[in-house]
């Protein structure tokens, strides 16, 4: 049993506060023979600098450090790609520097964009990501992924990263879902739902429109995982503009105030220990004391089913910004859904729900943006994106999507940035006749989770509009 | 169930070597093999891209955890525990090897935890058919990750006879012929799997 100092566990206390201004993104897709990464970037920068009706050189102006988000170097073979996209981007002679923590590193790029700006040392930061996976075959691909577990004991076996996340799938499938159909159903309720929504996104790469039959008559990848419970692989890129008070509402009216923490785990899975459940401020040492009565194996924590560094991302945040309960606290938030069952480990990691029921977040229709039972709103919808499995997975710029798409809901502009007619014509993709505007309506808070493979990095960004801030943040 | 580690024996031969001599690397032979980008068209003949071959070998370190390795082929799972009597975790044994105490950062001393693994316990497991470019393994994968009575950590690895299932006992089978000094060198079998079902250069 393992156990943290108290300064280990301090609550963050930042010097200022910082202000999300703008965000941008490019297209996604599988592959963008006829693009280079440099296109994408400045796509998603002129997006962000559109958004706030500034060209890119007047936003340039403003910037004063940058952090690029961009996680693997060896599918481009081409290192310090960071430095030849800031020099793409003209943004000499600022300082720069590339963030890579695998599948979180769009959040850990906003994370030290964030400190940056709450240190002082910059009045605005470019926080910009981006993923290039087209470049190799699909095998080479998974390779080089695999290349992100331990080179020495595990990438030697089958250079497959899906595997090293299947054995915690499977144990969470056999402890909490207790290999009942009706939670096997709950999962494919969650692609076809991420599927959906992507419809309605003209960035997204992977919309469909299917039922729970075809997502459990979809190819297994590794029993319970099957083919469209799995994310996308994808190229394209997303940026984010932070600032402090004065800059931001200097370079717009309405930016959203933003604190970003960041939480750890093994590398390796097989190197976890065991520890004290760490309680969200929302749950009680007594509420777990039966956990492993009711399912049977699931009182070893965090074991092969929980984040630790999830729970520890939303530990540090919710104490910083006041989050009492996330349901409750919250209008919206955007997951790492990188499986449809990893879903489900973030929404107790969280405390969405608590451990041990996170496919009622599912099943009591809470997390859909109309609430399949009640026809009412959900009471907090996820990944209406669609998220990693409908939208994309770029990585580096997968965080970043997240809050910008978090954004758009707090800033009452998600029907204008997908809907535009100008938008879909642009990108290539036809605007299905049932578009929707997805708008969560009224949304004044919004969180978001990057999350690195099997849970060695894990960000929380919680947006907030200034005039509806929690109180008691420490 | 056969394993294989490369495509033949004269690729193998072809490849370059390293030895360390007075604490330095000292290659020999071939470790790149260099080949013509060649033009990436559409449809049109237009220009897209290129291809960019790349065939090459890394040189790399074991360091502390050579003993672990070097193990195997002997038909040995050398774990480590912290024996610091001040570490607040003394006395943990961890099985992935680790060089040093997390805790602590003491160096770790090597054990023999053979005896023990025999029996392990299957905590969860995983089939799959897909693998990425230059897997070894046979398909379908199937990894299992195992407890060990008295170690804090949980070592996943492949099983390479019969079906894995939850809380079923197995026991690490080593290459001892031919070891190739990597992780694959131990794969697992069901407790009571007769020696003539091992893979080749396998033993128990």
């Amino acid at each position: 049993m393992i156990t943290f100092s108290d300064k280990q566990l301090k609550i963050p206390n930042m010097q200022r506060p910082v202000y999300l201004v703008t965000g941008g993104m490019s297209k996604f897709g599988r592959a963008f023979p006829g693009t280079r990464t440099e296109e994408l970037v400045i796509d998603a920068m002129t997006e962000a600098a559109e958004f706030i009706g500034m060209t890119p050189a007047k936003l340039k102006e403003y910037i004063h450090t940058c952090y690029y988000g961009h996680f693997a170097d060896h599918f481009g073979d081409q290192l310090l790609g960071e430095s030849v996209i800031h020099d793409r981007l003209g943004l000499d002679p600022l300082g720069n520097i590339g963030i890579k923590t695998g599948g979180a590193t769009g959040g850990s790029t906003l994370w030290e964009a964030y400190k940056t700006v709450a240190s002082g040392y910059s009045d605005c930061v470019l926080a910009m990501g981006w993923e290039r996976m087209d470049e190799v075959p699909t095998d080479e691909g998974n390779s080089l992924i695999s290349c992100a577990a331990d080179k020495d004991w595990e990438t030697p076996m089958g250079h497959i990263y899906t595997g090293y996340y299947a054995v915690m799938a499977q144990k969470y499938w056999q402890v909490f879902g207790k290999e009942e159909a009706s939670f096997r159903r709950t999962l494919a309720e969650i692609a076809v739902k991420n599927r959906g929504y992507a419809r309605m996104n003209p960035h997204a790469q992977g919309p469909m429109k299917i039922t729970v039959e075809d997502v459990l008559n979809s190819p297994v990848v590794a029993y319970p995982l099957l083919a469209l419970d799995c994310c996308l692989m994808s190229v394209g890129a997303a940026c984010g503009i932070l600032a402090d008070e004065k800059t931001a509402f200097e370079m717009c009216d309405n930016p959203l105030r933003i604190d970003v923490t960041a939480g750890s785990h093994t590398l390796r899975v097989a190197d976890r220990r065991d520890m004290e459940i760490p309680l969200l401020p929302n749950e009680t040492k007594e509420q777990y004391a039966d956990l492993g009565e009711r399912f049977p194996g699931g009182d070893r924590y965090p074991g092969f089913t929980g984040f630790l560094a999830a729970r520890m991302a939303a530990y540090y945040a919710y104490k910083l910004v006041g989050i009492q309960d996330p349901t409750d606290d919250l209008d919206l938030v955007e997951l790492h859904d990188a499986f449809t069952i990893s879903d489900i480990q973030s929404y107790e990691d969280i405390g969405i729900r608590p451990y041990g029921e996170g496919r009622t977040y599912v099943e009591s229709g809470d997390c859909f943006h109309t609430n399949p039972i009640t026809g009412e709103p959900g009471k907090l919808p996820a990944n209406i994106s669609g998220g990693l499995i409908g939208n994309m997975h770029a990585v580096g710029a997968t965080g970043i999507m997240q809050v910008v798409e978090v954004a758009h809901h707090m800033w009452n502009r998600w029907g204008e940035m997908h809907g535009s007619q100008e938008k879909w014509d642009k990108f290539g993709r036809e605007k299905p006749a049932d578009w929707k505007d997805m708008q969560v309506k009224g949304a004044k808070r919004g969180l978001a989770i990057s999350h690195a493979g099997v849970g060695s990095h894990v960000t929380c960004t919680i947006l907030q509009h200034p005039d509806h801030l929690l109180k008691g943040g420490e | 169930m056969k394993v294989e580690h490369l495509a033949s024996k004269e690729e193998d031969e072809k490849r370059g070597t390293v030895k360390v001599v007075n604490g330095r690397y000292k290659p020999s032979g071939l470790f790149h093999y260099i080949s013509l980008n060649t033009p990436i068209k559409d449809e049109n003949g237009t220009l897209m891209g290129i291809t960019n071959p790349r065939d090459m070998t890394y040189i790399h370190s074991y360091g502390g955890e050579a003993v672990f390795f070097e193990g195997l082929g002997k038909g040995k799972l050398i774990a480590s525990r912290c024996d610091n009597p001040d570490c607040v975790t003394k006395g943990s044994i961890y099985m992935p090897f680790r060089i040093h105490c997390p805790d602590c950062l003491a160096k770790n001393t090597p054990v023999d935890i053979t005896d023990r693994a025999r029996g392990g316990n299957v905590h969860s497991f995983m089939i799959t058919e897909r693998t990425g470019a230059f897997n070894t393994l046979p398909t379908p994968i199937k990894f299992v990750n195992v407890e060990f009575e008295g170690v804090c950590t949980i070592l996943m690895g492949a099983l390479a006879v019969g079906e894995p299932k939850m809380d079923m006992k197995v026991t690490p089978i080593f290459r001892t012929g031919d070891p190739q000094y990597i992780i694959t060198d131990m794969l697992w079998v069901p407790v009571g799997t007769p020696a003539d079902q091992l893979p080749e250069h396998y033993t128990f």
